[in-house]
């Protein structure tokens, strides 16, 4: 038996019982076998299922598992940290063709994997509201905004808020338009909040450590900043302002 | 460095933390004298885990136990998971770090359970290498636990009470012997768990685990035991438990119940059976 042998086999139920690998009679044994083959693909299901509730549940359990365990074989995790386990999954749904018709399915993957990110992120504390309002203007259109390490701002074509709404608190029926959206983490649950339009270009440059200035040139119609700022004081996501 | 509770773990019944039960911990955790967490739950950057985490090192002695570092695997150590672990270490100062005479990852891809490795030589110098490794990174003796098992290798030359007494002989680690594991791999296996236990070096057990298993049958019909960690110790065991502490004394032992996570009460009514037989009355 190598662990090369062994692998395989529990990645893939066609694959024969490795040589030299036998029960207490010195025979090959395949339920024995079987019990470590159900292990891995009991226990990453339930990492997947742990970490993509709103897409087990747009999709139905029986379907999940079914499609889990598919995944798993093909992708089993790179890192021990399960909480972590389902980077490549949106990627995955994007590409398989039995939810080729859910066309939100992978954004709302990529909501649920940054909400997870969100929640394992370093610690910050949010800073003071006086180092915002002691600043002109000008000052202020200078200054680099530092934002915290658990802040993750997304994208999507489709209404992924109204979906994950819908589907874990009872939010009205989603409309068909395109979403953006932060992801703050005040304390220790991460909350994703609606942005008005360039709200996530221009978060994305704050943490590119772009000035003020810039991360408003990112912006177009229809940018909110006083709604931004409040949002991100409220969060507790500024963390330090640099002018 | 948090100022942890500093020494190993007491001789007294401790449990396997569950973030469902904070509460009821920190409001009674009575019988239950120490927690043990996995590692890898808490490699993250920070967030409830590491809060909830710091709060309760400030109470209770904690034992740190790894389930992913693949002592047993062919390949070296991954030395990323490696100084995640030290990083937790080094910041907890648990009272006890453990692991597994398993292996859980190949070819880079972690299968997410505790594999089994023959008991030749050969396997024995690798795992002796693997935890010299770690000893040396953590700068602490660690604790190496029996697994539990469903199959064999007909390339097999030692006894795994043999294997497990020498590894601890060329490494200095410690033991930690799952009485439940031992249950189960014997009745799979075919040989007799109490004279496992009184072969057993016990002077160098650290700590104790006992948890429940499942029962099925393999293709031949024989009992085929399987380690769940999903139910409460069952009779054999605790038998198995007391013939234990008889010969070797008392030892710092974990309830351990992780899948189908009970109420607090129920995990501290097992608890409690394990503290009765600690201190007898």
């Amino acid at each position: 038996m190598t662990q090369t042998s062994f692998a395989k086999a529990l990645l893939d139920p066609e694959e024969a019982i490795p040589l030299g690998v036998v029960g207490p009679d010195g025979q090959p044994d395949a339920k024995r076998l079987d019990v470590y083959r159900n292990n891995v693909a009991a226990s990453l299901t339930r990492a997947l299922e742990v970490g993509f509730p709103v897409v087990r549940k747009l999709v139905g359990d029986e379907f999940f598992g079914a499609m889990a365990v598919i995944f798993l074989r093909a992708h089993p995790p790179r890192n021990r940290q399960l909480a972590l386990y389902g980077g490549d999954f949106p990627e995955f749904l994007a590409n398989f063709s039995p939810v080729a018709h859910l066309g939100y399915l992978p954004d709302v993957a990529r909501l649920e994997q940054a909400l997870r990110d969100s929640y394992h992120a370093a610690d910050s504390t949010g800073a003071p509201l006086d180092t915002l309002t002691s600043l002109t203007e000008a000052q202020l259109l200078q200054a680099r905004i530092g934002l915290a390490p658990s802040l993750r701002v997304l994208r999507s074509d489709w209404p992924i808020y109204a979906i994950w709404a819908a589907n874990t608190r009872g939010g009205p029926a989603p409309v068909m338009h395109g979403e953006e959206l932060v992801i703050l983490r005040p304390e220790f649950d991460p909350e994703p909040h609606l942005l008005s339009p360039g709200g996530a270009a221009f978060l994305t440059a704050l943490q590119a450590d772009k000035p003020l200035i810039e991360a408003l040139a990112a912006t177009g119609e229809g940018f909110d900043l006083s709604h931004i700022l409040g949002l991100l004081l409220q969060g507790h996501a500024i963390v330090r302002i640099t002018s | 460095m948090l100022d942890s509770f500093k020494g190993g773990l007491p001789a007294l019944a401790g449990v396997g933390y569950k973030p469902q039960h904070f509460n009821d911990i920190l409001a009674n955790a009575a019988p239950v004298g120490w927690l043990e967490i996995h590692a890898e739950n808490y490699m993250g950057a920070g967030g409830r885990p590491l809060a909830q985490l710091r709060h309760l090192a400030e109470r209770f002695p904690i034992s740190v136990h790894g389930v992913g570092m693949s002592i047993g695997g062919e390949a070296d150590l991954d030395l990323d998971h490696l100084a995640r672990l030290k990083t937790l270490c080094d910041w907890l100062n648990p009272a006890s770090f453990s692991e597994h005479l398993a292996w859980s990852t190949h070819d880079g891809a972690f299968l997410n359970d505790l594999l089994p490795l023959p008991y030749t030589p050969a396997t024995l110098a690798r795992v002796v290498d693997h935890i010299d490794h770690v000893q040396q990174v953590l700068g602490r003796r660690m604790l190496l636990e029996n697994p539990s098992t469903y199959v064999a290798f007909t390339e097999t030359s030692m006894g795994e009470v043999e294997f497990l007494t020498e590894i601890a002989r060329r490494t200095g680690c410690g033991l930690l012997l799952d009485v439940n594991n031992v249950y189960v791999s014997a009745t799979n296996q075919n040989y007799d768990p109490l004279g496992y236990i009184h072969a057993f070096p016990l002077h160098l057990v650290g700590e104790i685990h006992l948890g429940g298993h499942d029962e099925d049958r393999d293709s031949a019909g024989r009992r085929l035991l399987i380690d769940s960690h999903g139910a409460e110790v069952v009779d054999p065991v605790w038998e198995l438990y007391a013939a234990t502490l008889a010969q070797g004394g008392a030892k710092p032992t974990l309830i351990e119940w992780d899948n189908d996570v009970p109420e607090w009460q129920v995990l501290t009514a097992e608890a409690a059976r394990a503290a009765a037989l600690l201190v007898p009355a």
